[in-house]
């Protein structure tokens, strides 16, 4: 089962951030992710969003970003692409640590791995691929196996 | 959409903030404000966050400027009636060890005075 797959190209704007996220909210409701998770799930996805557009394509309105929502029998899963110049994961501070506290940015990434179960990044030539996996749990869960 | 409005009580001003602090406006909003009250010396500041619903990285960028820029200029800011939500967001970005969240406001202008 590969699951319902939707995919979107949208431009590096901040429309596109609030877009991505009410779409997630959308996503999220359709499959009947719960309050607090489904919460956690579009604001992890307007994070990976702002990533995309803001520190991938630098608002580059020649670059584009992919964000695209599967539910797989377990968990929704989203990429979202850019085309931007990459990144190091392992190279982002740790925005715990007390010099950077006071820091005005790095908490993105921080508070993605924070909302979702799993992240993993690729790096693409150009740009970088991040993938969000939230599990559905309990009546979510439930709810699906009912309707399946 | 975010929405504010301040007001002036013992020499505070407290800053009513309804909304999402945002990406985009939400975080303009609130940077202008801090920029606008300090420009007029106005240094004793409590954000009222009781209306605030939703915060971004750049939200919480923009309160950690607002901080610091307020710090650098002698004066103090500090948080009034965080939701749930927010107070959850400031525990795991461990910056409830920052900012002074106050519950009460007799209390907080106190503080501040």
């Amino acid at each position: 089962m590969t699951g319902d797959r939707v995919s979107y190209t949208l431009e590096s704007t901040l429309e596109s951030v609030n877009w991505a996220e009410q779409a997630a909210e959308q996503f999220a409701a359709r499959f009947g992710l719960q309050d607090d998770d489904r919460q956690e799930f579009a604001m992890a996805v307007r994070e990976a969003a702002i990533n995309a557009v803001l520190h991938g394509n630098a608002y580059d309105r020649r670059k584009t970003i992919e964000v695209t929502f599967a539910r797989e029998p377990e968990t929704l899963e989203v990429t979202v692409r850019d085309q931007g110049k990459g990144f190091d994961v392992a190279g982002i501070p740790d925005p715990l640590a007390p010099e950077n506290l006071l820091k005005q940015s790095g908490r993105g990434i921080f508070l993605i791995r924070t909302y979702m179960d799993e992240v993993r990044f690729r790096k693409l030539n150009p740009g970088t691929e991040m993938v969000l996996v939230k599990r559905i749990r309990g009546k979510s869960a439930d709810k699906e196996k009912g309707q399946s | 959409m975010m929405k504010v409005s301040s007001r002036q009580v013992d020499g505070v001003v407290i800053v009513d903030l309804s909304g999402r602090i945002t990406l985009g406006e939400g975080s303009t909003v609130l940077r202008d404000t801090v920029r606008d009250l300090l420009s007029k010396g106005q240094k004793k500041i409590l954000l009222n966050l009781a209306e605030v619903t939703y915060i971004d990285s750049s939200g919480i960028g923009e309160l950690v400027s607002a901080y610091t820029s307020v710090r650098n200029q002698g004066g103090d800011l500090k948080l009034l009636n965080l939701t749930k939500k927010v107070h959850d967001l400031l525990q795991i970005t461990k910056l409830y060890t920052v900012f002074d969240v106050k519950d009460s406001e007799s209390a907080a202008v106190a503080s501040l005075k």
